[in-house]
């Protein structure tokens, strides 16, 4: 499996060489970094180039790299990751758009593949990015009227506001949540040596 | 006579046809549908920002609670994502059993979306006798987990315990007399293995009977065939997967294109449509339930054969044995760390993807070395389903609109999670 991605991942530099910024095989699988300006173009390739024909998208989401390894992140704070999968060829490609500014932009890939409609809504929703061209960039799951976006690392975990119906007023009214927020259990990240020895791993730059 | 133009009619969120949580919003010209735009979101718990703030083995039960009928499968989607990135594998015989609870809880899914699907549609004793059935598949689940339906069953590194020998009795009561109760335990008599052997010999029968029911009967044709038709090139235009795009005529099944735990040693069949419409889309189901009990009765023979260990004997990841912790301090302390801060990862990244009852479950699981993910993301199939919803009922009847939410088999606890 790991060489059959070995060879997409040579197949891949040369077919979209200067479009894309890195290609990394890891746990056999592909993943592809463009920048933000070639993302369109990139996804053209894949989609017609014989040689990947990623037929669907599997999944787009948003990443915030905000509290990365509990440091600060200087790079570009969000990332767009989009799951290809090839029917035809039986295997998939992971492509990865990095973006920062308020708010961050990206191209909509919703010509290449139709089904990122949603998922490019739910980015929208969940991290704020901020999908050009497409046609119905709504909130999807969050509720009408929702302010912030929630799966953003400074959002918190128990939100901002809270619902309760108000006897004297009638009706239901929003205010500041009352839950005190508490960490059962410190995220931490330890050194384990056990991971070093026997990963697949083959870093090259394109 | 004043001119009727387009109107906006809403359907659900409190419609029992709406399958849950479901908000439609029908612009209709008449009893045709111009254009659907379903709302969802109104049973989003954020899952993965809460699994963002646990060690991973505390979020298992979160993934039950996803897709609530077909729960085994998402834990599995979720274990193998972590033990692909700590590349650790299960031992054979807890591989054997994940793939056996996975087709039990496909049988599961696929009669509570045959038994609803049906009576949306009009057929009401569909409903019934596919919860007849699928009591037996809970009690399975009972025995194994003790829990009926959120099971946390599946553990990174096996499962939790091995399959009991006896199984749980009914006892008399003043509304069963003795003979009752005797006959309801006959089952229940032997092992669990035994309990499903029972399940998987009866079965076929019983899916004959729905076929009777339901597959040459004018009213159920008439509801289906040619309703929501997708060609193969939208389906996969659209992201379809699992039975919807082998409905559309696309033979493509993870179990067998890209085999995860022990599928590649199984003997079964993928069913593939023709036409694209719900009445394929049924068929291709009920067919499915055909090779899942073929897949089960294949797992039982292995699993009575080859008795050994269900979890890995890594302490790291797996708890020790309850007798160990009493006189090893060094059980006792990984038993301790592993119940509190759990264990971490190595920085990376996977994606990993079962062939869930609804289609393709994909796990995106982003580790940066800590004790919880970083970023986890949930792929449910019936977001990508849900999403079509527009182009599938546009120029169909109001009353096709069920049935094309039925073809779907579409449950809010996954495309809101």
């Amino acid at each position: 499996m790991s060489e059959y991605y070995s060879k997409l991942l040579a197949t891949a530099k040369q077919n979209l060489s200067g479009l894309i910024e890195q290609a990394v095989v890891e746990h056999s699988e592909l993943t592809i970094v463009v920048s933000p300006l070639n993302l369109l173009k990139v996804c053209y390739k894949l989609r017609d180039d014989a040689a990947f024909a990623c037929e669907e998208v599997m999944d787009v989401c948003g990443v915030d790299y905000s509290t990365y390894e509990n440091q600060p992140w200087t790079k570009e704070r969000f990332a767009v990751v989009y799951h290809l999968l090839s029917i035809k060829h039986n295997h998939r490609i992971r492509l990865k758009v990095f973006t920062g500014g308020e708010p961050p932009i990206v191209d909509s890939v919703i010509d290449v593949w139709n089904s990122a409609n949603w998922f490019e809504r739910e980015a929208f929703d969940l991290f704020g990015i901020v999908f050009d061209g497409h046609p119905d960039l709504r909130r999807i799951l969050t509720d009408y009227g929702f302010v912030g976006h929630p799966f953003r690392k400074d959002f918190p975990l128990s939100g901002n506001v809270e619902v309760r119906y108000d006897p004297e007023k009638q009706r239901v009214i929003y205010q500041p949540v009352s839950i005190e927020p508490r960490i059962n259990q410190p995220r931490v990240i330890r050194e384990d040596n056990r991971y070093i020895s026997g990963q697949e791993e083959e870093h090259t730059d394109a | 006579m004043p001119e009727i133009s387009n109107y906006t009619l809403n359907f659900g969120p409190q419609h029992p046809a709406a399958h849950g949580v479901l908000r439609l919003v029908l612009e209709m010209n008449g009893e045709v549908v111009q254009r659907a735009d379903p709302h969802v979101g109104l049973l989003h718990r954020a899952t993965e920002k809460l699994a963002e703030s646990k060690p991973f083995n505390q979020s298992i039960p979160y993934m039950d609670r996803l897709d609530y009928v077909s729960m085994m499968v998402n834990e599995h989607g979720y274990v193998l994502a972590i033990e692909k990135l700590l590349d650790i594998e299960a031992p054979e015989r807890a591989q054997y059993i994940r793939v056996m609870f996975d087709e039990i809880t496909r049988i599961l899914n696929h009669l509570m979306w045959l038994g609803t699907h049906a009576l949306d549609v009009g057929a009401m004793t569909m409903f019934l006798y596919c919860f007849r059935e699928r009591e037996d598949l809970m009690d399975m689940y009972e025995a194994v987990s003790g829990a009926r339906m959120h099971a946390a069953y599946y553990r990174p590194g096996g499962v939790y315990r091995d399959l009991p020998d006896t199984m749980p009795q009914f006892k008399e009561s003043k509304y069963k007399n003795a003979t009752e109760t005797a006959r309801m335990n006959e089952a229940r008599s032997g092992s669990l293995l035994d309990f499903i052997e029972e399940f998987t010999n009866r079965f076929p029968g019983c899916i004959d009977d729905y076929e009777t029911l339901l597959t040459n009967n004018r009213i159920w044709k008439q509801r289906t065939v040619d309703i929501g038709i997708i060609s193969p090139e939208r389906a996969m235009q659209l992201g379809f997967s699992g039975a919807m795009l082998r409905g559309s005529g696309i033979e493509w099944d993870l179990r067998k294109k890209q085999p995860y735990e022990v599928y590649s040693k199984l003997n079964f069949e993928i069913p593939v449509g023709v036409n694209g419409d719900c009445y394929d889309r049924y068929l291709v189901r009920v067919e499915e339930l055909r090779q899942s009990t073929k897949i089960i009765n294949q797992c039982i023979d292995w699993l009575r054969k080859n008795p050994g260990p269900v979890i890995i004997e890594d302490h790291k990841f797996a708890p020790p044995k309850r007798e160990e912790m009493k006189d090893d301090m060094e059980s006792l302390i990984h038993h301790f760390k592993l119940f509190t801060e759990g264990y971490t990862l190595p920085k990376g990244e996977v994606y990993t993807a079962v062939e869930h009852p609804k289609g393709e479950f994909g796990i995106y699981l982003m580790s940066d070395g800590a004790n919880k993910p970083y970023r986890l993301k949930i792929r449910a199939p019936g977001f990508a389903h849900l999403a079509a919803m527009d182009e599938m009922s546009k120029g169909h009847m109001l009353s096709d609109v069920v049935a094309i939410i039925g073809t779907m088999d579409v449950v809010f606890g996954e495309i809101d999670r």
